[in-house]
């Protein structure tokens, strides 16, 4: 197999751009891939049971992905991880404004040439 | 003749924005011609909260704190210039806010400023505490205990269009959708009816995409070895250029740093945005699943494929509370050991919390470990290990009723100087009021916005 073509495992991060929004108790957070090829991977691997169990310690709620083709990217809202909200948390982080590098550290797979820098994977 | 493109830059993205952002965009603007304006987003959820608050310790306050910094660098320039100003700066005192700018031009030499104010935000004056309460809240927080600081529904863009119609050079606004501060001008320039969906929806967006400042041209962006951002410290705040037919394209501000391109603008296309296909504004649910981005020239964007669906019937408000206050306290162990010497820190917090017989909710973090991804029970630092040596900051944080409570909890972190663990370092501590917020859903017909030129000398 050609070396760009192998298959590495990953943090998203190596993949994908995102950023995180907040309204009320809930987050969004995009995942823009930095090649358009690797769109497709990415939406059978980042469902929403899986980044639902991704955030378990911040007890999310509801996950609710909406696909965008012709960016390609996606965009994930997530209920309750902001645990109160930004006036009611506890957390140094209210807003969840760090929440999609979290998001971003997930392992993903991969082939090589879609990853960014491919040495970096992840057990 | 009706303008066949409105240049529009934004001067600030949050009410804590960089002072002289403004000072490049009405410089660019200047140099460029047509309908130009500048507007500034000052207003998170909880900005106006914090603002009422103060105006109840001072009646002529109550407008954004930093009114006075964010304009006044560009009030002069952007008046000769014939940039127009649109903000929410007004907070929760509008016509307070607007004889400070009058204040700022009579000092500065500025003859003849109009200033506009845009009423009708403010549902106090037109609902009671209990017909407020009586909605349902939207967005996943219930309707919080506590004194009810402000209430304020979020206009749309047509006020401000009268305003504008009425001549003014700065439109003063209080609560209204972050992106009618582009719309309201787009409105009066081109003369769009609210019915033109799909032209509003593109106005919408163009709004949408400058209401964060620099979030579009670089900043909460930079990612370096990821996403490079040049000369990242002067990063230049935006312009969009709208035509006539709803062509929107995002460029910056003239000899800046920072960046336009397809990632920063799809970025903050989907900031803070739930479902891109039903995106709800008082003016219109805008649509942008089916958008397309495209760089067109260096530090060029254009963006097209917006489209609008009818508006929602009821428009958002944001009811805010007194929220009882926060305790919270850091101190820093570096070095061999630090991580355990942190680790007995929280213990002796946790037994001395304990002690004072409260049972006011605790949070403790390590910062340093995964702090800012972990839920309140640690579970995630729980769930890997971590090395003994380095350098691990403790923080305890916690909320309740009474500041006398929070302080003696906060307190608890100042005394680990002398009675905690070896080596405890640059502690800070503190306690603050909180205020909470909900939103919730009010009919159209109970709210009546209105513009109207506020005169020099009617103060």
């Amino acid at each position: 197999m050609k070396g760009t073509d192998r298959i590495v495992r990953v943090p998203l991060h190596e993949v994908a751009h995102g950023r995180t929004g907040d309204k009320g108790n809930r987050v969004n957070i995009s995942v823009i891939p930095y090649h358009d090829e690797a769109w497709p991977l990415l939406l059978e691997q980042l469902t929403v049971e899986r980044v639902k169990t991704w955030f378990a310690a911040k007890g999310a709620g509801t996950v609710v992905r909406y696909d965008l083709p012709n960016l390609p990217a996606m965009n994930f809202v997530i209920d309750d991880v902001l645990q109160g909200g930004v006036n009611g948390a506890l957390n140094l982080d209210g807003h969840g404004k760090s929440l999609a590098f979290h998001l971003l550290s997930i392992p993903v797979e991969v082939p090589a040439r879609l990853a960014l820098h491919p040495e970096k994977t992840v057990g | 003749m009706t303008a066949t493109t409105v240049h529009i830059g934004c001067g600030a993205g949050f009410a804590g924005d960089r002072w002289d952002a403004a000072v490049p965009v009405v410089a660019s603007l200047a140099r460029r011609s047509g309908p130009r304006y500048l507007m500034y987003e000052t207003l998170a959820e909880r900005t106006l909260a914090l603002a009422q608050l103060a105006r109840i310790e001072n009646p002529a306050s109550g407008y954004s704190p930093y009114l006075e910094r964010i304009l006044r660098p560009v009030l002069k320039s952007a008046r000769e210039a014939g940039i127009r100003i649109v903000s929410n700066f007004g907070a929760a005192n509008p016509h307070g806010g607007a004889r400070k700018i009058l204040e700022m031009a009579r000092e500065d030499g500025i003859a003849g400023l109009r200033v506009a104010v845009v009423d009708g935000d403010d549902l106090s004056a037109v609902m009671t505490e209990a017909d407020i309460r009586g909605h349902g809240t939207v967005e996943g927080i219930g309707m919080p205990e506590g004194r009810m600081v402000a209430a304020n529904v979020y206009l749309g863009a047509q006020p401000i269009a009268d305003a504008l119609a009425f001549g003014a050079d700065v439109v003063v606004v209080g609560r209204c959708a972050d992106p009618a501060l582009a719309l309201g001008p787009l409105l009066h320039e081109f003369g769009w009816s609210l019915d033109d969906l799909d032209r509003i929806a593109a106005g919408t967006m163009a709004g949408h995409l400058l209401e964060c400042g620099a979030q579009v041209t670089g900043g909460y962006f930079a990612d370096p070895g990821y996403k490079d951002v040049p000369d990242f410290g002067h990063v230049g705040f935006p312009i969009a250029e709208i035509g006539a037919d709803g062509e929107v394209v995002i460029t910056k501000a003239d000899n800046t740093g920072g960046l336009v391109s397809h990632r920063t603008v799809k970025e903050q296309l989907l900031y803070e945005m739930h479902d891109p296909s039903s995106y709800l504004t008082p003016d219109v649910t805008l649509d942008v699943a089916g958008v397309r981005v495209e760089e067109i020239g260096p530090d060029r964007v254009r963006i097209t494929g917006a489209r609008g669906r009818q508006r929602p019937p009821t428009l958002k408000a944001t009811v805010s509370f007194e929220g009882g206050w926060l305790g919270e306290g850091e101190i820093t162990y570096a070095g061999p050991n630090a991580r355990r010497r942190a680790e007995l820190a929280i213990d002796v917090l946790r037994t001395r919390v304990r002690d004072l017989g409260t049972n006011w909710p605790l949070r403790f973090d390590m910062i340093g470990t995964v702090a800012t991804f972990d839920g309140d029970g640690g579970d995630l630092r729980a769930s890997q290990p971590w090395p003994d040596d380095g350098e691990y900051r403790v923080r305890m944080a916690t909320q309740g009723g009474d500041r006398r409570t929070a302080q003696w909890i906060a307190d608890e972190v100042l005394s680990l100087y002398c009675s905690g663990p070896a080596g405890g370092a640059g502690v800070r501590h503190r306690v603050a009021p909180l205020v909470t917020t909900a939103s919730i859903l009010v009919d159209r017909d109970r709210v009546q916005a209105s513009a109207r030129l506020v005169e020099e000398d009617a103060s």
